[in-house]
Order: structure tokens, then C-alpha cells, then sequence
């Protein structure tokens, strides 16, 4: 009984998560403010940080948080700050508001009626299966060392893409 | 509908509201969190089908689609920072230059 009670308070927080994830994601298209978009980015963000985690998968919800959440939005949230811009003079939506909204229908509608049909069984029950950071790291390691490489390589040439960029604006306010 | 039509229609919506949001919105910034969102939805797609066939290739997919997004977020603020400074404005109707 416990059990049943355990897993029914599993799927009713995965679907809370779930709803909570997506109003984010439509309050982000909705707003006006770039802080506040920001803090609805966030939202979502350790929303599906906490479905990682519901899944079994800690280690990517620790990711999400730490990487997301902790590194890519304060950096965009610093940038907001520094600009203090608003956006209260000029439009919100751009002239592709009828069209965009009309693609993001057909496109859902057509993507979840491909989802809705039967999906291939699974191995086992989603949420039961899991594999730590240590069958991750093996795996990545060995089998995936080349993507591991090229990683490091990508990391490289953006930051010298960065300093390039900055160097470049150093030259424009010069000249 | 089971656990994983219902993931697989969340990372659809994020990944289509990202799109939209790409598309309609003006603002540089609101944009380049967009694409964010976007990137968030497929990360979901990605973990939810390796839960399903128990391998760890989503997990190393979603590995590298993290330091995608922080060199994309890395050199799209330096580019913003710019634009703004040369133009005083995050509305992209300001860069209209940039089309080549």
C-alpha cells in the first residue's frame, strides 16, 4: 500500500513539474521584461532539473542546475543588469506574431499526434531505470573519448572567439 | 498516456514555445534565452528516450548539448554587449545591417 501511495505521489509531482515547466516556458513568450523572462527561464529550468531527478538521473538534474542554472542564467542575468534596458518604447512581439503562433500549432499538433501513437515497449518502467555518474563517466570515457576531446577543443576556440569579439570592440572604440 | 508520451509532449512544447519565442519576440536577449529553451527541450527528449532503452548515450548527448549552450551563451553576450553599445537598444529591427 505504501508502494502504490509512493508511486502515485511520484507521477502527481513528475506532472506538477511537467504543467510548471511549460507555464514557464509560455510566461517567457508572454513577458515583457528580459529580467523577468529571465526569472521564468529559470523556473522552468529547476523544474526540469527536479523531472531529472524524479527519473532517477541525478546526476544530469545536478548538471542542469549547476551549468544552467548556476553559470549560463546568472551570466545572463548579470548582462540584463549591466544593460538596463527596457523594452517599454518599443514592440514586444515582431510582425511574425500570426505566422509564428499558427507554425507553433500545426507544429505541435503534428509532432504530438506522432507521439501519441504506441511507442516502441521500453527496456523497463521509466523512472526505475538508473545508472550513476560512475557508468556515465565509464562510458563517456571510453566509448565517447573522441566527443570527449572535441568538447575541450570547442571550449578552447570559444574562448579565443570571446577574446577575439572583445579585442574587436576595443579596436571600434578606439577608432 | 504513459510517462513518456507525456515527457516527450513537455520537451515538444518547450522546444516549439522556444521556437516561437525565436520568431515573435524583438528583444536580443529574450531571443537568446529562447534558444535556451529550446535547448532545454531537447535535452528532456534526450534522457527521456534513454531511460526508455536503458543506454547512456542520451546522458553523454545531453553532456555535450550543456557546453554547447555555455559556448553558445558565451559568445552571443560579447556580440550583444557590442550590438547594444554601438546601437543603445536591444530591438533587432536596430541591426538591420547585419543581413549582408
Amino acid at each position: 500500500m505504501i508502494e502504490g501511495l509512493l508511486q502515485t505521489a511520484d507521477t502527481l509531482l513528475l506532472l506538477l513539474c511537467a504543467v510548471g515547466a511549460v507555464t514557464g516556458a509560455v510566461l517567457m513568450v508572454v513577458l515583457r521584461q528580459p529580467m523577468r523572462v529571465a526569472i521564468a527561464l529559470i523556473t522552468t529550468m529547476m523544474l526540469l532539473g527536479a523531472i531529472y531527478g524524479l527519473l532517477g538521473v541525478h546526476f544530469i538534474a545536478a548538471f542542469q542546475v549547476l551549468i544552467y542554472v548556476g553559470a549560463v542564467m546568472v551570466f545572463m542575468v548579470y548582462t540584463i543588469m549591466l544593460l538596463e534596458m527596457r523594452e517599454a518604447t518599443s514592440r514586444r512581439f515582431s510582425k511574425l506574431l500570426i505566422p509564428g503562433v499558427a507554425g507553433l500549432l500545426v507544429l505541435l499538433g503534428a509532432i504530438v499526434a506522432s507521439v501519441w501513437r504506441p511507442l516502441p515497449s521500453p527496456v523497463g518502467e521509466l523512472g526505475q531505470i538508473s545508472y550513476g555518474i560512475a557508468g556515465f563517466s565509464v562510458s563517456f570515457l571510453n566509448d565517447y573519448w573522441l566527443l570527449f576531446e572535441l568538447t575541450s577543443v570547442l571550449l578552447v576556440a570559444a574562448v579565443v572567439a570571446a577574446l577575439a569579439v572583445i579585442g574587436i570592440g576595443r579596436r571600434a572604440s578606439r577608432g | 498516456m504513459d510517462r513518456t508520451q507525456l515527457l516527450i509532449g513537455v520537451a515538444v512544447a518547450l522546444f516549439s514555445l522556444g521556437l516561437v519565442g525565436v520568431i515573435v519576440r524583438r528583444n536580443v536577449l529574450v531571443m537568446l534565452m529562447c534558444m535556451e529553451l529550446m535547448l532545454n527541450g531537447v535535452n528532456l527528449s534526450l534522457v527521456t528516450f534513454a531511460q526508455q532503452t536503458a543506454t547512456t548515450v542520451g546522458a553523454v548527448l545531453v553532456f555535450l548539448v550543456f557546453v554547447v549552450a555555455t559556448v553558445e551563451i558565451a559568445l552571443a553576450i560579447p556580440i550583444v554587449l557590442l550590438l547594444v553599445r554601438d546601437k543603445r537598444t536591444l530591438d533587432l529591427g536596430a541591426y538591420n545591417e547585419l543581413k549582408g
